[in-house]
């Protein structure tokens, strides 16, 4: 057992340039079984594995979350970034297998509200084309306010008018349409809720109108993606069992230990039942803590660890296991 | 071969009990002699055959009579089961994994086909063949949480997950230990826990909320939780205090090996995929003190769980009034030998 989420075994069935920078990826189970049923707004995590490094990078699903035989996500090629997207753009072919994490959602509809009012940046758009989807399948009341660079980058802006017609209101940049917030904001019946995806500057802009124009915070909605990064390996040497180990990136040092032979007491996995805490007998580096068990005082006195989900980086761990 | 379910009853003339394979399967919760409240939260994964554990959604031979006793409890007050306008959705998720948690446990018992939203759910055990269309209420006889719960054990609240917290929005309330969904409803984690003593200054509500907001599809986690009852009653809420309140003053030196009941809660915490709510079923398990002190361990280890229970638990409990009379009765099977460490019978 380890914290995070369970795996999908998944084969791609299909890469599809959408436009310039974006292509689709299809993927089903390898093993013929259904996927998992989803809620709109749900990501999963795609393991990548790029010869000794590997990565793993949040991607929401678009496809529709009644549909358990595959599983859509749009990728945009960013030149600049760590690398994720361009590993899919470039690597990733048809008949490829792969591991994705479970969906899980961080962004999900609050199904109280009277009505959505979805506001997307750019590849921002692909959490709403779940949410349209759920949304319209249960006659939800919703209006999405789509910003792209150009018609040619507009990606979905075409399926998404042909689907939802008047509900949905394209911006180009390039001809200065500019979406209008405050008027928008200011025109909502009582029981809107708001969600917003896209670049976090457009993010923070739709956040603080929203703030100044008096919309409480439970009915304002971003995306923000806290998926499980890999962490960097590091080396421990456990005292009282006299054994050195190494804790590989896609490992918990609590698993380190486990597969070393040695029995830490455990229950959650997630860092708030206590069972796992474990004294420092020396270091010379930084914790990165991850518990929500050790108090403020506690994390900085470097003489406690929750091995379930927390880590080190530097030069020498010493624990008293 | 399937379950021989029991005719019997938890009201009235109370011919509830457990068959001796069935005390050995019991969800014993103490796992040292003392008990305090803890974070006491693990994976809910598959255990053992033999154990309450070996099906995620445990059915046993009380089955049928719980269902029957459930159906007595809302026909007298239909406020049991409620559900919030926009908690539709997390009902037919509800309805999914129940349905398809039973039918891959108990085949024999129950059997669900699907045809694309075209479902066939055969209950065997209660003589239910339906078909209907998922998603569509009009195709059901109830709302798809109250369809599902009546043949379901255990109670069953569904929390709404928003601002970081998670919002009693929904359930299936009868088998309760003196707490009330009604009074709950629309509640957050914190307001419905209000109650409880102890367990707010020692931070076990701050942290077992974030782990359960963190709760991801396909990996739920449990705990188990655990009070007394006096005569076995399933329905203990404070709705119908007036009925079994008195029973706790009729425990005398005689009677406790009969009347007197460990509960035990088995709590699950599993995340919804089309709603993205939190379902929390609360499965109660009934023992009789005479069929407990059939484990050696276990009469030896109550016996010192509850006379050194503080006694903030044993007021919260309502445990008082009969308690000494309880610990008189037990002390006979504690001959001071130690307990080995776990749950398990030795
Ligand atoms: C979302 C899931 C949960 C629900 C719906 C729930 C509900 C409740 C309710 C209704 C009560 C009775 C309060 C009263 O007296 O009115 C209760 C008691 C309690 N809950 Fe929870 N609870 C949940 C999760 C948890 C978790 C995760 C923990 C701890 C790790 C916890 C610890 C307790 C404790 C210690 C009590 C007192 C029980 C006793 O002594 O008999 N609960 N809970
Ligand atoms: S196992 Fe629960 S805090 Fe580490």
């Amino acid at each position: 057992m380890s914290a995070g989420t369970t795996k999908l075994n998944v084969t791609v069935t299909d890469v599809v340039a959408v436009n310039e920078l974006v292509k689709r990826f299809h993927f089903e189970r390898t093993d013929g079984g259904d996927l998992p049923t989803f809620s709109g707004g749900a990501h999963v995590v795609v393991e990548m594995r790029d010869g000794d490094k590997s990565r793993l990078n949040p991607y929401s699903l678009m496809s529709s979350p009644h549909n358990t035989r595959d599983y859509t996500i749009s990728v945009r090629r960013d030149d600049s970034g760590r690398g994720g997207s361009l590993f899919m753009h470039n690597h990733v072919k048809r008949g490829m297998e792969m591991v994705i994490s479970y969906p899980v959602n961080l962004f999900s509809l609050d199904l109280r509200a009277r009505k959505h009012l979805l506001v997307a940046g750019g590849i921002g758009i692909t959490p709403f084309m779940a949410q349209t989807a759920q949304l319209a399948g249960e006659g939800g009341n919703f209006e999405l306010h789509y910003t792209c660079r150009t018609p040619a980058l507009g990606t979905y802006a075409d399926v998404l008018h042909d689907r939802y017609g008047k509900r949905v209101n394209i911006y180009y940049d390039d001809t200065n349409e500019r979406l209008p917030l405050e008027r928008l904001l200011a025109s909502q019946p009582l029981g809107t809720h708001l969600y917003v995806c896209g670049p976090a500057g457009m993010i923070r802009w739709v956040r603080e109108t929203a703030a100044a124009h008096g919309w409480p915070d439970e009915t304002v909605h971003y995306e923000h993606f806290a998926a499980p990064q890999p962490g960097l390996p590091f080396d421990v040497t456990l005292a009282l069992s006299k054994l050195q180990i190494s804790v590989g990136e896609e490992q918990s040092l609590l698993e380190a230990m486990e597969a070393a032979g040695i029995d830490p007491p455990y229950l959650c996995r997630g860092g708030v039942c206590g069972q796992c805490e474990t004294n420092v007998v020396s270091y010379d580096g930084t914790f990165k803590h991850n518990d929500h068990w050790l108090t403020e005082a506690e994390h900085c006195s470097g003489k406690k660890i929750m091995p379930c989900v927390s880590r080190f980086e530097g030069k020498s761990l010493v624990l008293e296991r | 071969m399937g379950i021989n379910f029991r005719q019997e009853t938890f009201r009235d003339d109370f011919t509830f009990r457990n068959s001796p394979e069935f005390i050995r399967r019991f969800p014993f919760p103490f796992h040292e002699d003392a008990y305090m409240y803890a974070v006491n939260i693990e994976p809910h994964v598959q255990g053992p055959k033999g154990t309450v554990f070996e099906n995620l959604i445990d059915v046993d031979e009380h089955y049928v009579a719980e269902m029957q006793d459930r159906a007595k409890v809302l026909a007298e007050d239909p406020l049991r089961c409620q559900s919030l306008p926009h908690m539709t959705l997390a009902g037919w998720d509800l309805l999914e994994l129940l349905m398809t948690e039973q039918a891959k446990g108990y085949p024999e018992h129950f059997t669900l086909t699907r045809d694309g939203d075209r479902w066939r759910w055969i209950n065997r055990p209660l003589g239910i063949d339906d078909t209907f269309t998922f998603g569509d209420l009009s195709t059901l006889p109830y709302g798809p949480m109250e369809y599902i719960t009546r043949q379901s054990q255990g109670d069953f609240c569904i929390l709404d997950q928003r601002d970081g917290n998670l919002w009693m929005d929904a359930g299936m309330v009868t088998t309760q230990a003196d707490w009330s969904l009604d009074f709950d409803i629309g509640m957050n984690f914190f307001e419905w826990h209000a109650p409880v003593p102890l367990a707010h200054e020692k931070g076990i509500f701050t942290r077992a909320l974030k782990f359960l907001t963190n709760i991801q599809q396909g990996k739920p986690a449990r705990r188990l939780n655990w009070t007394m009852t006096i005569n076995p009653r399933l329905d203990t809420s404070p709705e119908n205090y007036h009925k079994w309140g008195p029973d706790r003053t009729t425990v005398t030196p005689d009677n406790v090996g009969d009347k007197v009941h460990l509960r035990v809660e088995l709590q699950s915490f599993w995340r919804l995929p089309r709603s993205n709510a939190l379902v929390f079923p609360i499965r109660c398990y009934l023992i009789k003190m005479e069929e407990l002190v059939t484990v050696p361990k276990w009469a030896r280890r109550f016996h010192r769980v509850l006379r050194d229970l503080p006694n903030e638990l044993v007021e919260y409990k309502g445990l008082t009034r009969y308690r000494p009379a309880v610990i008189d009765w037990l002390s006979k099977y504690d001959d001071g030998t130690p307990t080995s460490p776990g749950f398990t019978p030795d």
